[in-house]
């Protein structure tokens, strides 16, 4: 885990005081409700549709279990008892009171942690792969650059006032599993020529109500250049980005309405002038970084775990589990463990204080002290032993966290949707646990396979809709809730921004709706390896349009 | 504040400025959490003068963003017409087991 040195623990010290003063301020009538709501913002704090809602940042989606059990010791004093986990793995909180916001900051300072740039026209928290320093498939740990990216954008004079948010995402293994075709800056560690690590740069991705595929601007930059390069993205953007109509103030915009060819070339021009000089980070200073990431001592184990697999005999539950929720380490004999917060029926991304403690007592016990979030809703054990995991797995059922369906349909990524969202048009989450339940069966589950459903309650896309296998857009007819279904999409290397099926459905409606889109895939699939991702793109639209549709 | 709704019933609803919960203006000018004990009122004048109670509230930093709200009236209160209003008036719908609702959302007023 990085550790503040005295300049981050001093700032953000600093910063809980500052914003300690502005509510008091508020409450006293010193500031207006018109001053305040920019203060509010750039430290979190939210007012929602029944209450003020908190945000705080997980950099790159990484907690320690002290971490973990600060966050469920604010749940529990200062909130309803849970928090929910998002899509750019951090967690909100729904119901703190703004009188207790500055305790709850000094709480989480404790921790190192903060509420800072989690909202507001700058750059918000650099998401990582969740898999990040564990996944077999990984060459390079995203981390150690995305704290670098913290540590240069945060409180960046320049950048504090961006047209719009600006929101970075790295990834270091061969599978993307942050989304970085999709962010505003996306990152993919690759090795130079000469063998030098370096990151490609894809500009301008993002949802929302104009989704876009980043471009490739750069195929190549050090890693020492790095940041001078993001600064001359960031200037470029700050300089021409507009300002004029919010809708079209994200860099996706500029870059599309520039152009590639020519966005390529102002950045560059820029990065001309910036190249080598003071953003240089020296290797032995990213090294440091890297120190603080470095792998768990993790004992040498047999690939195969005779204790595992005599479990997994006995108990068809964990064997499920197994299948699902493990994803493969780079260490023989250990495994990347996700805990998923779908529960059947459940709330996709919330969790409870207690389930929160009982995660960081188990990264405690078997896990290296160490809990990822993903983007995905859900929570990791990234280094767990295959030894371990029947007795986590047992504690999990317990805590009722077990749940087998990582990656599954009932793995739904669901944004707040109109239940807290004053931005929403319908709801999201019941959407979700109506499907969940639907789909509720493991074993039919299972059948179907790799399978993503998401769903946003706006066009927003807080819920990546987009880029669901299948998303589900919640709009608003006539005062009624509506959805619109989308087929397609992909967040990952193979991006793909999903396409509307056709005419939208009612609450009601939709979870046969996609039953249908389901079946149709069954039944068209070549056998059961073909997920249904690729049997739609080999068939078309056109089966699951007539199987929606034929009759109307 | 927003536009004053051309509904002949309303109640006034702000969010209370040092804990952000949703209150609604009650009898003798006090603001309630219920929508149940919120006042009606009805037509331009009355629905006026209770919209500058609320903006007095927000300036007497009580509340924020106080505003009408459409309503019909129902033997258990208020019932707003608006189902995002009634969503806010009685709670999160999915989150019955820690968030009680005061009222069943889905029911159409």
């Amino acid at each position: 885990m990085y550790r503040y040195d005295e300049f981050d623990a001093a700032f953000v010290r600093q910063r809980t005081e500052q914003f300690s003063d502005q509510v008091a301020r508020r409450l006293s009538g010193e500031l207006s409700e018109e001053e305040f709501r920019p203060l509010r913002l750039m430290n979190g704090v939210y007012l929602q549709l029944h209450a003020y809602m908190l945000r705080v940042a997980v950099p790159y989606g990484t907690l320690s279990s002290r971490q973990m059990r600060m966050l469920a010791r604010i749940a529990r004093e200062y909130d309803k008892g849970y928090g929910h986990f998002t899509t750019r793995q951090n967690i909100q909180y729904n119901w703190p009171a703004l009188k207790d916001v500055p305790a709850v900051l000094r709480l989480l300072a404790e921790v190192e942690m903060h509420s800072i740039q989690t909202s507001g026209n700058c750059i918000r928290n650099t998401t990582a792969d969740h898999f990040a320093g564990a996944a077999a498939d990984e060459f390079v740990d995203p981390r150690p650059i995305a704290e670098v990216i913290r540590q240069w954008s945060s409180i960046h004079p320049e950048f504090s006032f961006l047209p719009r948010k600006f929101k970075i995402a790295v990834s270091g293994a061969e599978t993307d599993r942050a989304a970085i075709r999709f962010h505003d800056v996306g990152l993919q560690a690759v090795r130079g020529p000469d063998g030098g690590l370096g990151y490609e740069v894809w500009v301008g991705g993002g949802q929302g109500r104009t989704p876009m595929i980043a471009k490739l601007i750069r195929p190549f930059i050090e890693e020492t250049e790095l940041l001078a390069y993001l600064e001359a993205v960031l200037r470029v953007y700050n300089r021409y980005g507009r300002r004029d109509n919010k809708f079209k103030a994200r860099i996706k915009i500029l870059v599309h309405e520039t152009g590639e060819d020519d966005i390529r070339a102002d950045i560059e021009e820029e990065y001309a002038r910036l190249k080598g000089g003071s953003l240089s980070v020296p290797a032995e200073e990213i090294r440091r970084i890297e120190a603080y990431f470095a792998m768990p001592p993790l004992p040498p184990r047999p690939a195969t775990s005779d204790v595992l697999e005599a479990a997994k005999a006995a108990d068809g539950g964990l064997a499920l589990f197994c299948a699902q929720n493990l994803n493969p380490h780079r260490v023989p004999g250990y495994t990347s463990l996700t805990i998923s917060l779908k529960p059947i029926g459940g709330i996709p991304g919330d969790a409870t204080a207690d389930q929160m403690d009982a995660v960081a007592d188990l990264a405690e016990a078997f896990g290296f002290d160490e809990v990822r979030v993903s983007h995905e809703q859900n929570l990791i054990l990234p280094h767990v032993a295959l030894d371990d995991v029947a007795d986590i797995h047992a504690r999990l059922v317990s805590m009722g966290l077990a749940t087998a369906n990582a990656g599954l349909v009932t793995d739904i990524i669901a944004c707040p949707g109109l239940d807290y969202c004053t931005l929403a048009n319908a709801r999201s989450i019941p959407i979700a646990q109506s499907i969940s339940e639907r789909f509720g069966d493991p074993e039919r589950q299972r059948d179907i396979g790799p399978l993503a459903v998401k769903i946003s309650g706006c066009i927003n896309a807080c819920g990546h809709h987009h880029v669901g296998h299948i998303g589900i857009l919640g709009v608003d007819r006539k005062g009624e809730e509506f959805y619109q279904i989308t087929l397609g999409g992909a967040p990952g290397e193979d991006a793909a921004i999903g396409a509307i099926v056709g005419p939208g459905f009612s609450a009601d409606e939709v979870p046969g709706a996609v039953e249908t889109i389901v079946d149709t895939y069954l039944a068209v699939r070549r056998d059961a390896a073909e997920p249904f991702l690729l049997a739609l793109r080999r068939v078309g639209e056109a089966p699951f349009k007539e199987a929606l549709y034929g009759t109307r | 504040m927003q536009k004053a709704a051309t509904s002949a019933l309303q109640t006034i609803t702000a969010n209370r400025l040092a804990d952000g919960i949703v209150v609604f203006l009650g009898s003798h000018d006090r603001w309630v959490e219920r929508i149940a004990e919120a006042r009606v009122f009805e037509g331009a004048e009355a629905i006026g003068a209770a919209t500058a109670v609320g903006e007095a509230a927000a300036a007497a930093r009580h509340v924020i963003g106080p505003y009408g709200v459409d309503v019909t009236t129902s033997p258990r209160g208020p019932v707003p017409t608006r189902f995002r209003e009634r969503i806010r008036a009685f709670g999160p719908t999915a989150r019955t087991d820690i968030v009680e609702p005061a009222f069943d959302t889905s029911v159409a007023a």
